[in-house]
């Protein structure tokens, strides 16, 4: 039978606050174990929580950018259960108040996919297993996670990916998470069913814990659809149960089935009065929110004419966007900025940490002058490129590299001079030229532009070239 | 009459030293807690510590009212270096790094701590019968409990031991054993104290509470420790309240509440009548009122208390702290059911074992929801009655004793003497224990009276005034001999 996916996301990002979220702890990645610890984070007797009202603006923020409602009175609960990298034995998350609730994102495909709710919690420490023992580090014990819960509105594979990807991207653009996750700060669970296709009922529903990389989610849901379908097919039910994915082996494995589900004992955490956002504070939030990578991918095709592609490749990174922004505040050809911003300039932000950090020896200012002088036709293009290089190398102006002679220009008496030594040092070219090759005149064109290292202007070369020929 | 402005009074006019004050409640200390089983650890090198540098303060002129002033802590608040035992095997070696808000704010003061007083193991019972370090006794009468949880302290206090002590409140640990030992004893309203440091019971219902001599005491007592402490999201602070006790109170309004008095003994029946001729003879009008949610109150509460409590206590593990099982364990869930079967007595297992079912999924609704609703009803219902009364008077307790010994058995009924104080917890209301001028088994009746919320000013003045008729009793024979001749206080 042919089935169709029925597939939600529960998505946790850790928020990138400089203090955890109900203690004064460092939340940075990494350093000694149990080093970014206190009384309240090791859940010790007689220590108190206190809410991080920073992580509260971020959740709000990122509920927000996804078009959520946000609630003026929500309140932390306790999830209760045991296990050694939680040390209070209940992980202060929210369950029946989130923060925000009922957004939306739209995917390039058109489809809505629908956000149920936002809510914030406190990560829990990390086991670490080495010869036969098992270790905790509380290090990550309490640093705040948002989870952003979808309704189960994907009905593929695709749509999966480029969901989570966006979520990445708005996330780093509201500069609340750096969402690595390879450092664990983006990771997702994910619901999946099948059903006939034009059903309306929902299957019985697996859920594939922690995936933590876009390659891995795709594999495990696309074996998770084989499988459930391979099950279908043979007329059984699929088993309600917690899966995980073995990369290696490329398939998933129960973790836990149904019956033996957690009782969370979810009840209002007393130690912490209800969170109050106030209308003025979500409208002072909402000012401060940025343009986000969609819209500002539609803005960069529609005002400069860029490709979907160059678009998409200026707005995947916030700080290479504001660059570019930056570079054609002075500038009128923001084409011009994309061509060396996509080439010469990400040529060397090689990794996406270096493309997300942009870190890039020539300033906006520094480029837009560069380009300017290719639109007052006083420098080539490829003398332009030669340039950017150097300046990228050394960290120069452009008008320290540049020549006098650069930047003259040309007269017609040196560029009939030109010509004519062009014409008599290549006799095959002209020749071929001459019994009908057109192609023949772009040699004779490039010779003209390595003699003057390109300052000519090429259509004028070749209207004085067909003049002597 | 205020032990507390009189021992000050002596130190800062060098008739007593703060070393002198210490040595002698040390010796107090030393020769009754073996009777009394009230204090669990005696830190008497700190404490001669602190009376020196109380002599400093003295000398410099920088003292307050708190220093050198011999006080103990019920050994649920933490004291850096000291143990916090909780009363527990869980906690017998635990040692925290950190002060509780309220021995910060009285050390900051210059008090001396003499030790720490045993209780109900985490808090848990009515009787201070549960502590994994033994019972404690009535210092007034042997074949008594001293109540509980906080019996350590109060017994402590009525015994001699230290001129005041703190203890902790989740449904009457201070007042009711203030009431069975023939002092005074203060809930504070939730809120007015900061419970960073408290190691938690039932976090939504516990509260720091003086206990004392009497209600000035407790006034002085209650604001030093009151504050609105950024560690504690749930603190609010309080306005000073010593400085209003002897204003004048005729023309308050004073109410029995009706179902507090069902089925209480004749000795209590006593003492609220006779409380209410004293009020009518102070000026205050005493009507009654009535408060229907209380017939719920009691099961309500222990629902939400052992709710919170199963929760609070998950994290004794010992894993990283408390008590650890000799026995090898296979798994990780092994490990930590041993440690806690060993480490938590009957009562605390059987109160976690209720928490745990009450918020369990398919009865959540049935019990902690409904528990949280009969809550919200009392709330409203006892400030609805504070609008016809300043104060709602009432017993403590339906008996005015508690024979040592008798608790464990049967702890429903146990459960049930508990009525009068828990609607405070549940309410957030301020509640206070002071003695009656009936006495039966040579201790006085205790009677409570609750007000509204930071009204805690208006039941020490209250308090005040009925000890003026004559209703405090005696202080004990080690305050007497410093105090002789010194009423005048």
């Amino acid at each position: 039978m042919e089935y169709e996916l029925v597939c939600g996301l529960e998505t946790h990002i850790e928020l990138s606050t400089k203090t955890k979220v109900f203690c004064g702890c460092s939340t940075a990645f990494g350093g000694e174990p149990n080093t970014h610890c206190c009384p309240v984070c090791l859940g010790l007797p007689g220590s108190l929580p206190k809410l991080n009202r920073q992580a509260v603006e971020y959740t709000i923020l990122a509920g927000l950018a996804l078009g959520c409602e946000i609630s003026p009175i929500s309140h932390m609960d306790r999830k209760n259960y045991c296990y050694p990298d939680l040390p209070k034995a209940y992980q202060i998350s929210q369950y029946d108040t989130p923060l925000c609730h009922d957004g939306e994102v739209k995917l390039s495909n058109g489809r809505v996919i629908r956000i149920e709710r936002i809510h914030l919690e406190e990560d829990a420490g990390k086991l670490i297993h080495e010869s036969g023992r098992t270790l905790v580090d509380y290090n990550r014990c309490g640093v705040p996670l948002i989870e952003i819960v979808t309704k189960p509105d994907f009905r593929s594979v695709e749509e999966a990916r480029e969901y989570l990807e966006l979520m990445q991207l708005t996330m780093r653009y509201l500069g609340i998470s750096d969402c690595k996750m390879q450092e664990g700060s983006l990771r997702s669970d994910v619901n999946i069913s099948l059903r006939p296709k034009g059903s309306e009922q929902l299957g019985i529903r697996t859920e594939i814990k922690n995936m933590n990389s876009f390659t891995f989610m795709e594999r495990a849901i696309a074996y998770e659809i084989r499988r459930q379908a391979a099950i279908l097919d043979a007329g059984q039910c699929v088993q309600q149960e917690t899966l995980r994915f073995l990369p290696e082996e490329n398939r998933t494995e129960p973790m836990r089935s149904k019956e033996d589900a957690q009782d969370y004992r979810f009840f209002p955490e007393p130690d912490l009065c209800a969170v109050m956002v106030p209308a003025g504070e979500i409208e002072r939030l909402r000012a401060k929110l940025p343009e986000l990578p969609q819209a500002k991918q539609n803005r960069y095709q529609q005002q400069f004419g860029l490709s979907e592609e160059e678009a998409r490749l200026l707005t995947r990174y916030r700080k290479i966007a504001e660059y570019f922004e930056a570079v054609i505040s002075h500038i009128q050809t923001p084409k011009n900025a994309a061509n060396c911003i996509l080439g010469q300039i990400f040529r060397r932000l090689k990794t996406e940490d270096d493309k997300e950090r942009a870190e890039i020896p020539v300033s906006p200012d520094a480029l837009a002058e560069l380009i300017g002088l290719l639109e007052s036709k006083k420098l080539r293009i490829d003398l332009l490129k030669k340039t950017l290089e150097t300046m990228l190398d050394t960290g120069k102006g452009c008008m320290e590299l540049l020549s006098q002679e650069d930047l003259a220009g040309i007269s017609p008496e040196q560029l009939e001079s030109l010509c004519r030594q062009a014409i008599d040092e290549n006799p095959k070219a002209v020749q071929d030229f001459r019994s009908g090759k057109e192609k023949a005149l772009k040699a004779l064109l490039g010779a003209v532009m390595r003699q003057c290292r390109g300052r000519a202007d090429a259509a004028e070369t070749e209207k004085f070239l067909r003049k002597m020929l | 009459m205020s032990v507390i402005r009189c021992l000050h009074s002596l130190m800062q006019n060098r008739k007593i030293s703060p070393q002198e004050l210490t040595e002698h409640f040390l010796k107090m200390v030393l020769e009754e807690n073996p009777r009394l089983n009230a204090c669990i650890t005696i830190a008497d090198k700190t404490s001669r510590k602190q009376a020196e540098e109380a002599a400093k303060r003295f000398e410099k002129g920088s003292d307050t009212q708190f220093t050198g002033l011999p006080v103990l802590l019920k050994d649920n608040l933490c004291v850096q270096g000291l143990p916090a035992t909780c009363a527990s095997r869980m906690l017998a070696d635990f040692v925290p790094v950190y002060d509780a808000a309220v021995w910060e704010q009285l050390h900051a003061n210059g008090a001396v701590l003499l030790g720490k007083t045993n209780m109900d193991e985490f808090a848990m019972g009515s009787s201070s019968e549960t502590s994994f370090f033994g019972p404690v006794r009535n210092p007034r009468n042997e074949a008594l409990s001293p109540g509980g949880s906080s019996g350590g302290s109060a017994a402590a206090v009525a015994g001699g031991l230290a001129v005041c002590a703190l203890g902790s409140d989740t449904g009457g640990s201070v007042r009711q054993p203030a009431a069975l030992c023939g002092i005074t004893g203060l809930k504070p309203t939730y809120g007015a104290v900061s419970r960073w440091g408290l190691i938690a019971y039932a976090s939504s219902l516990d509260q720091i509470g003086p206990i004392a001599l009497c209600a000035e005491d407790a006034a002085f007592l209650l604001d030093g420790i009151s504050t609105k402490d950024p560690r504690d999201d749930t603190s609010r602070g309080l306005a000073p309240t010593a400085s209003l006790l002897r204003e004048p109170v005729t023309g308050k309004r004073a109410a029995i509440v009706r179902e507090m008095m069902e089925g209480v003994s004749l000795p209590v029946q006593k003492a609220i009548e006779d409380t209410v001729r004293r009020l009518h003879s102070l000026g205050i009008s005493v009507t009654e009122v009535s408060v229907p949610a209380l017939r719920y109150t009691a099961s309500a509460y222990y629902i939400i208390a052992c709710a919170e409590a199963s929760s609070n206590l998950a994290r004794y593990d010992g894993l990283r702290y408390g008590h650890r099982s000799k026995n090898p364990a296979a798994s990780f869930h092994e490990f930590v059911c041993r440690n806690r079967q060993e480490g938590f007595g009957e009562e605390v297992r059987r109160r976690i074992v209720m928490g745990t079912y009450v918020l369990s999924a398919g009865h959540h609704e049935q019990y902690y929801q409904k528990a949280r609703r009969i809550q919200a009803l009392l709330r409203r219902e006892l400030l609805a009655a504070l609008e016809q009364a300043d104060i709602l008077l009432s017993p403590v307790c339906p008996v005015p004793d508690i024979p040592a010994g008798k608790t464990l058995a049967d702890p429903v009924s146990v459960y049930q003497t508990d009525l009068c104080t828990v609607a405070a917890n549940l309410s957030g209301l301020p509640a206070l224990s002071t003695p009656s001028a009936i006495w039966e088994n040579g201790h006085p009746v205790g009677i409570q009276l609750m007000a509204r919320p930071f009204a805690d000013g208006d039941l020490l003045q209250t308090a005040y005034w009925l000890e003026s008729t004559g209703t405090r009793p005696p202080y004990p024979k080690s305050i007497q001999v410093l105090m002789d001749g010194k009423e005048e206080f």
